[in-house]
């Protein structure tokens, strides 16, 4: 019986499947015991999270600061409205 | 006027809408106009196209009001409604060359280990958020990031739509945005990297 030691590189590649929970159970075992002795791949998942959260946060506060319309656009907008 | 959790505003507003009263909808075109061009402009990176879409949105809206019955906010209805009128838009959009993404993905050694070891950030991100100079290098980061990739983290990590939601806004497989979406967001993470660690340094 051999086993598989998986790499880095398969480990990223394929974690958003893991993360998922897409991954068959053999794979998932290959995953977290490379996990158990691989701190990079750790901060790796970490930050890929941490980049989805920021991504998240930056773009809401966007909206919340949204300024409003222009006179202009605004105009146009209800212009519709009365057309229809 | 009292508001418990802003409900009896909006059904009022409501009202006026249905009973198509002009002062309503332009209270709505006040309300929510300018965040929902804010969404339509970072969708298509375009103010021509945002407002156009803008435009299109609340013509749907006007018009698909009699069978709105309130499952959700006024606002989250919109907000739909604009994100939909973009990706029509986007979809006649004649296709741009692109730069490829793959020089913006992580790199790794001949035997398969991370070219440079991953480190974590240590601040939590509510923290990092409340910093300007962490949102002003995040929406730069997204803004660097080629058009079609760039689309799928805004309708998946963003505007929260599904994978088979995407595949049929886009044209593509389910399988086809599960691979963009872990490659924008792997190239996200590369581009914010160095600059984390620095900033995030004791």
């Amino acid at each position: 019986m051999s086993e598989t030691y998986i790499k880095c590189e398969e480990v990223i590649t394929f974690l958003l499947a893991y993360l998922n929970g897409e991954l068959p159970p053999e794979k998932v075992h290959e995953f977290e015991r490379h996990l158990a002795a691989c701190p990079s791949c750790v901060a790796y998942i970490e930050t890929y999270k941490k980049t989805v959260d920021l991504g998240r946060g930056a773009l809401a506060e966007d909206l919340e600061k949204a300024p409003e319309l222009s006179d202009e656009l605004f105009k146009a907008i209800l212009d519709i409205r009365s057309r229809e | 006027m009292e508001t418990h959790a802003g409900m009896p505003e909006e059904s009022l507003l409501l009202e006026g809408l249905r009973s198509g009263d002009q002062d309503a909808y332009a209270r709505l075109v006040k309300r929510h106009g300018g965040r929902l061009l804010e969404v339509s402009r970072r969708l298509l990176r375009s103010e021509e196209d945002a407002r156009d879409a803008l435009q299109d949105a609340f013509l749907q809206a006007f018009r698909a009001l009699p069978r709105f019955e309130g499952q959700s906010s006024l606002g989250t209805w919109l907000h739909r409604i604009a994100v939909n009128a973009c990706l029509m838009r986007l979809r006649t959009r004649k296709a741009r060359p692109e730069e490829s993404i793959e020089p913006l993905l992580p790199r790794f050694a001949e035997d398969g280990h991370q070219q440079i070891p991953a480190v974590d950030w240590p601040e939590p991100c509510d923290r990092l958020l409340e910093r300007r100079e962490i949102r002003e290098l995040v929406r730069e980061a997204i803004d660097r990031l080629p058009e079609s990739y760039r689309t799928v983290l805004l309708l998946r990590d963003i505007e929260e739509m599904d994978t088979a939601e995407v595949a049929r806004a886009l044209e593509i497989t389910e399988n086809a945005v599960k691979i963009r979406l872990h490659r924008v967001r792997q190239a996200l993470r590369e581009l914010l990297d160095a600059r984390m660690r620095e900033v995030t340094k004791r």
